[in-house]
C-alpha cells in the first residue's frame, strides 16, 4: 500500500461503489490532491482569499464606481488646509471607506483597489517568467547532466549572488534616460521592466528545485522501463519526467507569489517602481511614511500587502501537503 | 513448469537466443576537476554464457556482484565495455540505440522495485499501452482492448484500465509491471530480481505467474535474484555471479544438490531451512570478511580472500570456468562434489597445468563449519 495515500484511501474505495456496476475508474493523483485540500480549511480559506483578491483587482474599476472615486482625483474639501491632514482625523466615511490621502484628499479605498492590480500582474507574470525560465533551465540541467549540468549550475549560483535591488535601482534610473526612445513608455514601460527585473532573477530558486527533481526522476525505473522499450529522449521527457514535475512547479509558483508582491512593493517603495501617481501598495507605504500623524494611510495598503501574502503562503502551503504528501509525513 | 530441467546437452546443441561472450563493464572513477581517471568499479568482468530458447536462467550472488548490471548491460541500459552480446543473432554489443528499437520488441525487462517503475501519473492503461505507442504498434482492435487481454492474462481486472498505480497493491504492481514487458510479445525477458520487494506470500504468486506465462507463451527468461529459494523454483539452469564474475553455472538440480565451488557451498549453506529439527542437522558455513571492493578485486580467483580451501595457486592463476561435469561448469582450482570418477580431481590441475597441487580432489565436507 501508499502509505501517504492511507487517509483518501475509504473515499477511493467508496467512489466506485456510487458508479454504476463495472465501471471502475481510477481518481488520478490529481483528484486525490484536490479532495486532501478540500478538507484543509486554512488552505481553502488562503484561496478564498486569493481569488477574492485577483476578482478585485480585475474587477477594481467597477467597485471603485461603486464605492469609491476616481484613484487620482483629488479632494481638497476633504483636507483640513491648516494642518494639511484628513478633516476628522482619518477622512473615513460611508463616502471614502477607507479615508483619504494627506494633502490631496484621494480615496484611500479605490488607490488601494487599483494598487492591487499593479502589484498581482506583475507578481503573476514575474512569476510566470521565474517559472517558464526555471523550469527549463532546471529541467534541461537535470535531464542532459554532465556539462550542461554544470553550466547551468554555475549560472545559477552567479544570479542568486546577484545585487538584484542594487541592480534594479540601476537599471530603472538609466532606462529613464532612454525613455522617449523606447516603443513603450510610462506605466507600461515600468511594468515591463519590473516583470523582466523580478522574473529575470528569481528563476534560479525554481530552477535548482526542478534540477534535482528531474534527476532523482531520471533515475526512477519507470524511465529506465521506457527506455528498454525503445523510448526516445523527448518521450521521455515529456510523458514521463514532465508529469511528474506538475505538482513542484505548482507549488513553488504559488510560494513564489507572495514574494514577488513583496519585492515588488519593496521596489516601489524605494521609488523606483511604477511612479505617481499611479496607485501602488509600495508607492502608497512610502508617501505614508512621512505622514506619521495619519497611521490609516499606512494601514490600508500595508494591510493589503499581509493579507496578499499570507493568503497566496497559506494556499500554497496547503497545495504543497495536498500534492506533494511526503513532506508532511 | 511443465518442461522443467530441459537438459543442457540438449539445450546446446540448439541455437542460442542469447549469448553473452567476455561481457565487461567497468564504470570509471573519476577525481578533480579534470574528471582525471583514477580506477574502475569493475562490476561485470568477463563473463559469458549462453541462453536457449525457453529455458530459464537463473543469476545468483550478493549484493554488488554485478548481476544487475549483467541485465542492464543486455538490455543495453547501459553500454558494455568489453565482451559481446548477441541476441538471436544480431551482435548488439554496440548497436545504435535507433538500430535497437525494433530488437527491444523481442527482448524486455521486469523491474525490482513495483513501486519505482510504474509512472505514478499514468494511468494502468498508458502504462502497459506504452510498449504499443513507443513502437508504433498498431493492433487489431485498438490499443485499449490489447491492453484489457494483457491485463487479463496476468490476473489483474481489465476493467482497472483507467487506475493509477498507488491504487494498487505490491503484487499489482508488479503485475502491471509484467504486463509492460509482455506487451509486445517479447521472446527474451530479462527479469531483475523481479519479486525481492514484495512480501514472501505474494512472491509465490508472481513467480507462479512468471512460469505459467512461460508456458503459455513460449517465454525465455534470465532471471536475475539473490534469494536461492526463488531461483531455484524458477530456473533450468543456474549462474552464480561473484564480485562480476560467474563462478559457477550448472544446472538446477546438480547445482543445487551437488554444488563445485566452496562460494556456492557457502550461498546455499545460508538458505534459511524452515524445520527446526533439520536446522541443526546441517552445516553452516560462515563466510569471514566483506566481499572485497570490486574497484580493487582480489587477483586471480577472486573468492580466494574468503575460501577455506584457498592455497597459493588461487591468488596467482585464474581458474577458468571449466565444464567438470555435463553441463557443470565452475571455475575452481579446487571444486567441491567433483563428479566420483577420477577426472575430476585432474581436470583443474591440467588446466592451469600445474601438476603440484594435487591435493585438490579431497574436497568433501571440509568446510569449516560453526
Amino acid at each position: 500500500m501508499t502509505a501517504p495515500l492511507d487517509p483518501t484511501a475509504p473515499a477511493v474505495v467508496a467512489a466506485p461503489s456510487g458508479l454504476p456496476a463495472g465501471t471502475i475508474q481510477g481518481r488520478s493523483l490529481g483528484q486525490i490532491a484536490w479532495m486532501r485540500l478540500k478538507r484543509d480549511k486554512v488552505a481553502m480559506g488562503g484561496a478564498v482569499v486569493v481569488v477574492l483578491l485577483i476578482l478585485i483587482a480585475i474587477f477594481a474599476p467597477v467597485l471603485v464606481g461603486w464605492f469609491g472615486h476616481p484613484p487620482n482625483e483629488f479632494h481638497q474639501e476633504m483636507i483640513d488646509p491648516s494642518t494639511m491632514t484628513p478633516k476628522g482625523g482619518t477622512g473615513i466615511s460611508g463616502d471614502f471607506l477607507f479615508g483619504v490621502e494627506p494633502l490631496n484628499g484621494r480615496d484611500i479605498f479605490s488607490r488601494v483597489l487599483y494598487g492591487a492590480r499593479i502589484s498581482l500582474l506583475i507578481a503573476f507574470f514575474a512569476t510566470l517568467l521565474s517559472v517558464v525560465i526555471g523550469t527549463v533551465m532546471g529541467v534541461v540541467a537535470g535531464f542532459f547532466g554532465g556539462w550542461v549540468d554544470t553550466l547551468i549550475s554555475r549560472a545559477m549560483d552567479a544570479f542568486l549572488a546577484f545585487p538584484l535591488l542594487v541592480f534594479s535601482l540601476a537599471l530603472i534610473g538609466v532606462l529613464a534616460q532612454f525613455e522617449t526612445s523606447l516603443a513603450v513608455k510610462g506605466d507600461t514601460l515600468r511594468i515591463l521592466l519590473l516583470i523582466f527585473v523580478i522574473g529575470f532573477f528569481n528563476w534560479p530558486y525554481i530552477g535548482r528545485i526542478i534540477r534535482g527533481q528531474t534527476l532523482s526522476l531520471r533515475e526512477r525505473e519507470f524511465v529506465d522501463a521506457a527506455r528498454s522499450l525503445g523510448a526516445r529522449g523527448p518521450y521521455i521527457l515529456f510523458r514521463e519526467i514532465l508529469p511528474n514535475l506538475i505538482a513542484p512547479v505548482l507549488i513553488y509558483a504559488t510560494l513564489l507569489i507572495p514574494t514577488n508582491v513583496l519585492f515588488e512593493a519593496a521596489l516601489s517603495f524605494l521609488g523606483v517602481g511604477i511612479p505617481a501617481p499611479t496607485a501602488t501598495w509600495g508607492g502608497m507605504l512610502s508617501d505614508a511614511v512621512k505622514y506619521y500623524t495619519v497611521p490609516h494611510f499606512m494601514f490600508f495598503p500595508g494591510m493589503a500587502i499581509f493579507i496578499t501574502v499570507l493568503a497566496f503562503n497559506l494556499f500554497g502551503d496547503g497545495l504543497r501537503d495536498a500534492l506533494d504528501p511526503k513532506s508532511s509525513r | 513448469m511443465s518442461e522443467r530441467g530441459t537438459p543442457a546437452g540438449a539445450g546446446a546443441a540448439r541455437e542460442p537466443l542469447l549469448s553473452v561472450q567476455d561481457l565487461q563493464k567497468h564504470f570509471p572513477v573519476t577525481k578533480g576537476l579534470l574528471k582525471r581517471q583514477v580506477g574502475a568499479v569493475k562490476a561485470v568482468d568477463g563473463i559469458s554464457f549462453d541462453v536457449v530458447k525457453g529455458e530459464t536462467l537463473g543469476l545468483v550472488g550478493e549484493s554488488g556482484c554485478g548481476k544487475t548490471t549483467t541485465g542492464r548491460l543486455i538490455t543495453r541500459l547501459i553500454e558494455p565495455t568489453g565482451g559481446k552480446i548477441s541476441f538471436e543473432g544480431h551482435d548488439i554489443t554496440h548497436m545504435s540505440q535507433g538500430r535497437l528499437r525494433p530488437l527491444r520488441r523481442d527482448m524486455q525487462m521486469i523491474f525490482q522495485d513495483p513501486y519505482s517503475s510504474l509512472n505514478p501519473r499514468h494511468t494502468v492503461g498508458a502504462i502497459v499501452g506504452a510498449p504499443f505507442r513507443i513502437q508504433g504498434i498498431q493492433t487489431e482492435q485498438g490499443t485499449k482492448k490489447a491492453v484489457q487481454e494483457i491485463l487479463e492474462m496476468v490476473g489483474l481486472n481489465p476493467e482497472h484500465y483507467n487506475r493509477y498505480p498507488h491504487e494498487f497493491s505490491g503484487g499489482q504492481r508488479q503485475r502491471i509491471g509484467i504486463a509492460r514487458t509482455l506487451a509486445l510479445k517479447p521472446k527474451l525477458i530479462i527479469a531483475d530480481e523481479p519479486v525481492s520487494a514484495l512480501d514472501v506470500s505474494i512472491q509465490a504468486q508472481v513467480v507462479n505467474l512468471l512460469e505459467d506465462l512461460q508456458d503459455e507463451l513460449d517465454l525465455t527468461y534470465v532471471v536475475i535474484a539473490h534469494d536461492l529459494s526463488v531461483v531455484r523454483h524458477i530456473s533450468d539452469r543456474v549462474a552464480v555471479m561473484y564480485l562480476g564474475k560467474i563462478v559457477e553455472l550448472a544446472d538446477r538440480k546438480s547445482l543445487y544438490e551437488s554444488p563445485m565451488h566452496p562460494y556456492t557451498n557457502a550461498l546455499l549453506s545460508a538458505v534459511p531451512v524452515p524445520d527446526v529439527k533439520r536446522r541443526k542437522e546441517r552445516d553452516r558455513i560462515r563466510l569471514l570478511g566483506d566481499v572485497p571492493s570490486p574497484l580493487n578485486p582480489p587477483p586471480a580467483c577472486r573468492f580466494h580472500t574468503r575460501c577455506w580451501k584457498a592455497q597459493e595457486i588461487c591468488s596467482q592463476v585464474e581458474p577458468p570456468l571449466l565444464a567438470l561435469a555435463s553441463g557443470h561448469q565452475v571455475a575452481c582450482h579446487f571444486p567441491e562434489n567433483a563428479p566420483a570418477s577420477g577426472d575430476a580431481g585432474k581436470a583443474p590441475a591440467a588446466t592451469d597445468g600445474n601438476g603440484t597441487q594435487e591435493e585438490a580432489a579431497p574436497g568433501e565436507g571440509a568446510p569449516t563449519s560453526s
